[in-house]
């Protein structure tokens, strides 16, 4: 019999100049601030997709996350998302060039929306990835930048439904207010958007416990993305999966 | 050793459907050299983004014609995602400048029904008995990422006219039935990404692989 597919489940790594920050607590790492050694880690664990965030200032750093890619791309046979400072369409053919399957933008599509448009019609709306950063504010939810302490000034579901229609392929959810909580996600953020579009929705932001999971996708997550309760191993890809499994969600299980 | 050439024709990321078949054992060259890709004895053709633009692309490297003349002489080629599509007669898909396909299979590609599009994410897939591609995983997940595909098998089943083989299917789902994978003779595609699927997209294009050294 034919089921759905299944939901993903996703671990990011924030990556600055070419090593992971945050620090990552796995045993038996060689080098635990290399992201290519831990994306082939993660690929192993069971994960469905990978997201580097690069959050280096310097554009020297830039060249070193491209090689990055190139080297994870080399030997790691699952989808890699690359985001982090991302505004034009050079980034995104470098990223894609070095072997990243797609490719998240965030400031860069505030400050332009066009962009896009324009990266969804020279590489496809599949490689689009609309990153909004996201905290309840009156009567709603609105679109932050500077890491959640400044108001974009746009209205997320208003947001999110005009990426789709300009071509991104996806939405990372990320909730400012659930971010490092370990609380669970905000589902009410979840419920909101998944109403209001209908490619596919990250849920990340808040997942501490076993439990988390399963809500946000009832709230209509289509994957669930989380940074330091794998990292630290509190909780593994394979937990996750078993606990969605046992609340009747469809997960690839290896 | 299997010589290999990934079609280059400007698709996208490429880079990870050469370093998957080198992981199996291929030799691969990433190229559209006429001799290459007609001598190799395997070809693999990628695809990703729009189908129009794929097929403009393919134009330029001709590969209507070598496919053709591979396919003629029974040399294996598999078609992977947008690269799949692009051998059926054309797409709904929207182009300012709409292409036909390759038309090795009749039948258009047309845009999936379910309520979430892209489908994005690890399907599982129904592949009939016997299918090569799919030996000892038939029962895994494969990574899709597509809007489009083709929901329906219109190629007429063989007659006693000629002795051909009758082409294995496999099916998948999203909102509604379409298909997953193709193998007709030399002729083969997958519309997921096999080079993205993990392990199994490893096994599977190591059976292909083998496919060819018999072939």
């Amino acid at each position: 019999m034919l089921v759905a597919v299944a939901v993903r489940v996703i671990p990011c790594l924030d990556v600055d100049a070419g090593r992971v920050v945050k620090g990552v607590n796995f045993e038996s790492l060689r080098d635990a601030g290399d992201p290519v050694e831990l994306a082939e880690r993660y690929g192993r664990l069971g994960a469905d997709e990978l997201t580097f965030l690069d959050v280096t200032a310097s554009s020297a750093g830039r060249d070193t996350m491209v090689e990055v890619v190139r080297r994870t791309a080399e030997q790691v046979f699952i989808p890699l998302t690359v985001g982090g400072g991302v505004r034009t369409l050079d980034d995104v053919d470098r990223l894609l060039r070095a072997g990243a399957d797609k490719v998240g933008i965030n400031t860069g599509a505030i400050a332009r929306p066009e962009v896009i448009a324009e990266i969804a019609d020279r590489f496809g709306s599949q490689v689009l990835v609309l990153s909004a950063d996201v905290r309840r504010a009156a009567g709603g939810f609105e679109v932050t930048t500077h890491g959640g302490r400044t108001s974009a000034g746009l209205e997320a579901t208003a947001w999110c439904v005009r990426a789709q229609e300009l071509g991104a392929g996806e939405i990372l959810l990320n909730s400012m207010d659930a971010d490092g909580t370990k609380d669970g996600f905000d589902l009410e953020l979840i419920e909101a958007v998944r109403r209001e579009v209908t490619i596919p929705v990250i849920a990340s932001g808040g997942a501490g416990r076993l439990e988390h999971f399963a809500p946000a996708v009832r709230a209509g997550a289509d994957a669930v993305l989380a940074a330091s309760v794998f990292h630290f191993g509190e909780l593994t890809i394979g937990e996750v999966k078993r606990a969605l499994a046992a609340d009747g969600i469809p997960v690839r299980l290896t | 050793m299997t010589q290999v050439v990934v079609l280059d024709y400007g698709s996208g990321n490429v880079r990870s459907a050469v370093r998957a078949l080198e992981h199996v054992g291929a030799q691969v060259t990433l190229t559209a050299d006429p001799a290459l890709v007609l001598a190799a004895d395997g070809l693999l053709v990628p695809g990703v983004g729009n189908f129009h633009a794929c097929m403009a692309g393919l134009t330029a490297v001709r590969a209507g014609l070598l496919i053709g003349r591979r396919l003629a002489g029974g040399r294996p080629v598999l078609g992977v995602c947008v690269g799949m599509q692009v051998l059926f007669d054309g797409s709904a898909e929207p182009s300012p400048q709409p292409l036909p396909g390759l038309g090795e299979w009749p039948g258009r590609v047309t845009r999936l029904t379910a309520p979430v599009v892209p489908h994005m994410g690890w399907s599982t897939v129904d592949a009939p008995p016997g299918s090569v591609l799919f030996d000892a995983v038939a029962g895994e997940r494969f990574y899709f990422v597509h809007s489009y595909a083709a929901q329906t098998w219109e190629l007429p089943p063989p007659d006693d006219t000629f002795a051909a083989v009758a082409p294995s299917v496999t099916w998948a789902s999203h909102g509604g039935p379409f298909i997953a994978a193709v193998e007709n003779g030399p002729l083969a595609a997958t519309q997921f990404h096999p080079e993205k699927s993990g392990d199994a997209g490893l096994t599977l294009l190591e059976n292909w692989i083998r496919s060819l050294r018999t072939s």
